[in-house]
């Protein structure tokens, strides 16, 4: 019957005109079969769960999982934030180096715009360190 | 169904069975053992995991790290005192349907160490155990007929009546109590309900 709808059928072919011929009815029964395909097997697990084998939970079977220990204390631990300051000044000056590095390379090539070049880089380096100046000032490396 | 009616239908290509029988065949064939091993036997246990003996040839190469995912705990060396009580609740931790095979001589019941201050005397004083395998350690052939002895049992195990196994029966446990530390021993020394002291005939 439903390879009929969707498809040609040679032997009611004056009946099939009536029918109405929707492209998109494929794909319904492709998603219902997909849906069917998920939830069948869910269901028919709650369905042998219920006559046959009894849920069986308890204390031990629903305890946190730890190696056969008794968990102690709580997993909600409070790690200090400010490791994440170093984190980032480290993050800076690692940038840093990707600037650097070419510059380095290609200074001797520089020959009339090197000292342009040195120049500002210099003014990027000084802002990079009076940063990590002001950071230290402020008592940012200092570990608590 | 009838045996030989069964066998006709066989002859013309028709392959009846029960649902007890394709139930029992797919566990049969999984049994993913929980990844643990306590002493010596463990090393036998994974020779018997490697490409030697190949246990994979038994659906159960899918060691567990979990007991939320394992079938089977292999209680594979010397039970200490000290480890008995996370042995049992790591057994209580599986999910049923769960066996336990005792591998070696110091599992089943001490093994060499038996007269020692701080060692169980057999993990089937605490849990029930499925199949015990003698041995000092056990070869990788012995744990491979215990676990074709296991499979052989659950093959055989009824889906209901009176004779299903305990994780078909809504009464049977699933826990056993956890062995606590006493002043000389544990306590409570054995679970009265799995194991009781042989009677000495004299």
């Amino acid at each position: 019957m439903l390879a009929c709808l969707v498809r040609f059928c040679p032997m009611d072919a004056n009946k099939i005109a009536a029918v109405e011929y929707s492209p998109y009815l494929v794909i319904v029964v492709l998603m219902l079969a997909a849906v069917a395909f998920a939830f069948t097997p869910l269901l028919l697990a709650r369905l042998w769960a219920h006559f046959f084998s009894p849920n069986k939970p308890g204390p031990d079977k629903n305890a946190t999982y730890e190696c056969g220990l008794e968990s102690k204390g709580d997993a909600w631990v409070q790690f200090k934030s400010e490791y994440y300051l170093y984190a980032i000044i480290f993050l800076i000056f690692d940038v840093e180096m990707v600037f650097l590095l070419p510059f380095a390379v290609a200074f001797t090539g520089l020959s009339a715009a090197g000292v342009g070049a040195f120049v500002s880089l210099m003014v990027f380096l000084f802002l990079l360190v009076s940063g990590l100046v002001w950071a230290w000032k402020k008592g940012v490396l200092t570990w608590r | 169904m009838d045996e030989g009616l069964k066998n006709e239908l066989q002859k013309q290509g028709i392959f009846t069975t029960t649902l007890e029988g394709v139930y029992n065949w797919g566990r049969q064939n999984s049994i993913w053992p929980l990844q643990f091993g306590l002493a010596c036997c463990a090393i036998e246990m994974i020779a018997t995991t490697m490409a030697r003996y190949d246990l994979a040839r038994f659906g159960a190469e899918v060691f567990r790290p979990s007991p939320r995912q394992a079938d089977l705990m292999i209680v594979a060396g010397t039970v200490t005192k000290k480890m008995a009580p996370q042995v049992v609740r790591l057994y209580n931790q599986m999910a049923e349907p769960k066996y336990v095979i005792a591998m070696g001589a110091c599992a089943i019941s001490g093994g060499p160490f038996k007269q020692g201050y701080n060692v169980l005397k057999g993990i089937d004083r605490y849990i029930p155990v499925d199949v015990h395998i003698p041995g000092c350690p056990p070869r990788p052939e012995a744990l491979i007929h215990a676990f074709m002895m296991l499979q052989q049992k659950i093959s055989e195990q009824d889906l209901t009546g009176a004779n299903r196994p305990r994780h078909l029966n809504a009464d049977a446990p699933s826990e056993f109590p956890v062995p606590q530390f006493g002043d000389h021993d544990l306590v409570p020394p054995n679970n009265p309900a799995v194991w009781k002291a042989p009677a000495v005939v004299k």
